[in-house]
């Protein structure tokens, strides 16, 4: 049994693109208790010090082959969509899903890379519908569309990302972006819950 | 080499879509990588082969059941373990599908997004399926589906059916990264089709 002590619940009210904690439902690996295979397989300091990345190193090998995989579909830009379009279809799996902690990150991030502030608060404030400009609203409806339990992606969505200038190198972007998602948000909701900063 | 990415959609060696694949190649590796640690580990420890076929057949058939990679880990889990328990999950999978993602938001501002929905029991389950496996399915079905509904409280639920806490992180990996192949799948063979 793990015997973690919970901090009171304090969440956010809703999608904000304002930085958020995480707090586990299940004990993290105490720093001083990492192992050298543990250590390696966290990939630096800033997950070393992370509880969501320290409780999934409990499993080292799936969370360092999780994390290799993160790190080329989001930040291998010697190809492909260019950041900001990365992170606008992680942000629209994460406001499909509900993953209010995942779409804050990685809605600043889309800020950050891009600038636009504002176009990426209404996806936030509006969701996937909203109106992004090109390309920003086919990825998001796209990864919506693939989000979706049973997948609404199909030629529709291939015709709409070509449309909005798009290649299928890109279009694969969107793919591996939004799907990882997927897999994301799934961990992010079901180990723990966000948190507003006190 | 193929990937089992490449064998649920058919893309073949030298391909546009292969070439594409490969300037991704680290995550196309640790893809392959994750699903080698998930379903083929050197050792399984509590965490039994069974279970993780079983768990994968039912989560792939709740999400994609039109999808190569049902076939695939339906079939692992037959050949692998029992057909038996392989037809018990599959009933379940096929009563309990419905469209997804839905639940209900805790934060208080996203009250009105909130699309209540099921939460499986299987405390009435087929014989085959053991009360840890049960539970592990109920989890499946959670994450699969609404996982916006997740609670500290359903973590507990499993610790009671007797999974431990690295055991939980293994299982929510395992049901999180088909969710993730899965997707990658349908999303390549739509871009394969429309060609």
């Amino acid at each position: 049994m793990s015997d973690i002590q919970y901090p009171e619940s304090n969440r956010p009210e809703g999608f904000t693109q304002q930085g958020l904690g995480w707090q586990p439902w299940l004990a993290p690996v105490a720093e001083a208790e990492l192992t050298e295979e543990q250590r390696g397989a966290l990939i630096g300091q800033f997950r070393l010090k992370s509880p969501y990345f320290r409780l999934l190193v409990r499993n080292p090998e799936a969370l360092e082959a999780r994390t290799l995989t993160d790190q080329d579909i989001f930040y291998n830009v010697t190809s492909g969509l260019p950041r900001a379009e990365r992170e606008i279809a992680a942000s629209a799996a994460s406001r499909i899903n509900g993953c209010v902690y995942c779409a804050s990150v990685h809605t600043d991030r889309a800020t950050k890379e891009s600038g636009r502030e504002e176009d990426v608060q209404k996806l936030l404030d509006d969701g996937v519908e909203a109106d992004l400009g090109q390309p920003w609203s086919a990825i998001a409806q796209a990864s919506a569309a693939l989000t979706e339990t049973p997948s609404a992606f199909d030629a529709g969505q291939i015709d709409a990302l070509r449309e909005a200038g798009l290649d299928d190198a890109d279009i694969v972007d969107v793919i591996n972006g939004a799907a990882f998602f997927n897999w994301a948000n799934r961990l992010m909701l079901s180990l723990g819950e966000p948190s507003q900063p006190r | 080499m193929s990937d089992i990415i490449d064998v649920l959609t058919g893309i073949e060696s030298g391909s546009s879509l292969d070439a594409i694949r490969r300037t991704r190649e680290q995550a196309r590796q640790n893809a392959q990588r994750s699903f080698e640690v998930l379903f083929e580990p050197a050792e399984p420890g509590t965490f039994s082969l069974a279970e993780r076929y079983a768990v994968s057949a039912y989560t792939v058939a709740l999400q994609a059941s039109a999808s190569p990679a049902a076939a695939f880990y339906t079939e692992l889990l037959e050949d692998e373990v029992s057909p038996e328990l392989a037809a018990a999950v599959a009933e379940l999978a096929e009563r309990d599908r419905r469209a997804g993602p839905y639940g209900e938001y805790q934060e208080t501002g996203l009250a009105a997004e909130s699309v209540p929905g099921p939460t499986v029991s299987y405390a009435q389950r087929p014989n085959v399926v053991s009360e840890r496996l049960a539970a592990a399915l109920e989890h499946a079905h959670l994450l699969s589906l609404h996982p916006r509904d997740a609670e500290a409280s359903h973590l507990r639920r499993l610790e009671e059916a007797g999974w431990n806490a690295d055991d939980i992180v293994t299982l929510s990996q395992l049901i999180s990264f088909l969710a993730f192949q899965i997707r990658v799948v349908d999303g390549l063979l739509a871009l394969k089709g429309a060609a």
